[in-house]
């Protein structure tokens, strides 16, 4: 981003006017629609003023991993299409579309959402991996929270295919295997402009981000994963602040969530 | 002959149900979805654009270059790997090849348009989708062509030649349902994709060619129509 650009952005933002005419707290009008892809075990449409996400979930059965005999898995993926942005360009994934996979990852993951254990068709031979792949239809910035919301409500929207005692699957079958999550873990990125603090930001705005820190938060004043990103460190007081307003920002987004 | 012959109750020559809408993808040049059953493809395009490395540059005109993929939750089954596969590639090629000669990049030398396809999920046709979507992005791209390409299989079930199949009629009873993809330029009824899966007689293939163009002018006029409805400012003209 250019420098003229950025200035512009910066001016704006202090006085609390952003490009889309939006305060530095406010969020876009969120809408989360689940079942939208046929083939997908479950899967979630987010939109958020032009952004435009599809996760959609995918199990497969599989050798469990020697030091976790009884534990299936989930993985997180999140490719940034070629077809969403001028931005990027197919091939081996970056570490623009690897940090976010990992970061919605751990979330899930560390929450202790997803029972592993209950993944398990027999120990040692066969185990259920979840698969959640999110990618963007039309990206306009915010893969982090955008995407954590649209892979968390397609795993809310999963229904298990049948599998039998060898875990071989039968896609046109429903199982009697249910996940049920035992929290819904929601990340929510901040993002540094100078000393000013956004959400939600748009292409433009986390591009002239000089620091951002994404905060997962519980439905119960916890958090279960932090990352920081960006160029530019934080200050203690930053950090505090950050966090109130990511857990400010997860109250309304949960609306959406509960619903599901 | 009974019209029961093809699970979902379709006669014969009739195609599923139909869904276009171009320019969605607003950071795109150009966009359009299309989807055909349960079959749904979006495409963008971008460009012209100065086409790198150099040395694949034509002076004498633009290049077009489609990229077909599959997401990865898009398959009917276990989840489809992201990358490279033998399949994306080709299918990629004869996209590029089916969309050419509606194309004129005549006027942007050393330039490249791209077309990324995706699918969101599938059900057979996914080729005839993304063609369909990719050459509905072309136009709201507003790329100079000469004519919109319509794309979709014909088919053998029984004794029957049949319009669009479906995932459960190309294997019906077990067997592969001889299934032909093809792909018009409507102007002058010109067929820019052709293949063939499956065995068919020589006069099965020639009745197949016959029956599938009319299903392929109707597709051009949906294709027309979502575009018309995008740039239609309600003023006469």
């Amino acid at each position: 981003m250019n420098q003229s650009m950025k200035n512009h952005l910066k001016e704006s933002l202090e006085q609390d006017v952003r490009v889309d005419g939006r305060t530095r707290h406010e969020h876009r009008d969120v809408d989360v629609e689940t079942g939208v892809i046929s083939t997908a075990e479950g899967s979630a449409r987010v939109t958020a003023g032009d952004a435009e996400l599809l996760a959609g979930v995918k199990i497969e059965s599989r050798e469990p991993y020697p030091d976790s005999p009884d534990e299936g898995s989930i993985m997180v993926n999140v490719e940034l299409l070629s077809m969403s942005h001028k931005d990027f360009e197919s091939g081996r994934p970056g570490i623009e579309s690897i940090e976010p996979s990992r970061v919605i990852d751990r979330g899930l993951r560390e929450s202790g959402a997803i029972d592993l254990k209950s993944l398990c068709i027999e120990e040692g031979e066969t185990v259920l991996g979840i698969s959640i792949d999110i990618v963007p239809l039309n990206y306009d910035g915010n893969i982090y929270g955008l995407g954590g919301l649209a892979a968390l409500a397609a795993v809310k929207d999963l229904t298990m295919p049948a599998v039998d005692d060898n875990g071989n699957i039968d896609w046109d079958e429903e199982g009697d295997l249910d996940v049920d999550l035992a929290h819904d873990p929601l990340p929510v990125t901040v993002y540094k402009i100078d000393d000013l603090l956004l959400i939600d930001p748009t292409r433009e705005e986390e591009q002239a981000a000089d620091a951002r820190l994404t905060v997962t938060t519980l439905d119960d004043e916890r958090v279960c994963s932090l990352q920081k990103g960006g160029d530019a460190p934080i200050s203690d007081d930053e950090f505090n602040e950050m966090i109130d307003l990511a857990f400010d920002t997860t109250e309304s987004l949960r609306d959406n969530i509960d619903a599901i | 002959m009974t019209n029961s012959l093809r699970p979902d109750g379709r006669k014969p020559h009739e195609m599923r149900p139909i869904e276009a809408d171009a320019g969605l993808i607003d950071q795109a040049d150009g966009s359009a979805r299309f989807k055909i059953g349960d079959t749904e493809a979006y495409a963008s395009v971008y460009g012209p654009q100065e086409l790198h490395p150099r040395h694949k540059q034509d002076p004498k005109q633009g290049k077009l270059r489609c990229e077909y993929n599959m997401l990865p939750f898009a398959g009917d089954g276990s989840r489809v790997r992201p990358g490279f596969s033998r399949r994306g590639e080709e299918i990629s090629h004869v996209t590029t090849k089916a969309l050419e000669p509606a194309v004129d990049l005549s006027e942007y030398p050393n330039a490249v348009v791209d077309v990324h396809i995706e699918l969101t999920q599938t059900d057979a046709g996914s080729r005839c989708a993304g063609i369909c979507a990719g050459s509905m992005a072309l136009a709201d791209a507003g790329i100079p062509m000469t004519d919109i390409v319509p794309a979709v299989s014909a088919g053998k079930i029984d004794d029957t030649i049949v319009v669009d199949l479906n995932g459960e009629e190309e294997h019906l009873g077990g067997n592969e349902t001889p299934d032909l993809p093809v792909a018009l330029i409507p102007r002058d009824e010109t067929f820019s994709l052709m293949q063939l899966d499956g065995i068919l007689t020589r006069d099965d293939l020639k009745e197949c060619v016959e029956t599938v163009k009319p299903a392929l002018l109707d597709i051009a006029e949906k294709q027309q129509e979502a575009l018309r409805s995008q740039y239609d400012t309600g003023v006469e003209s």
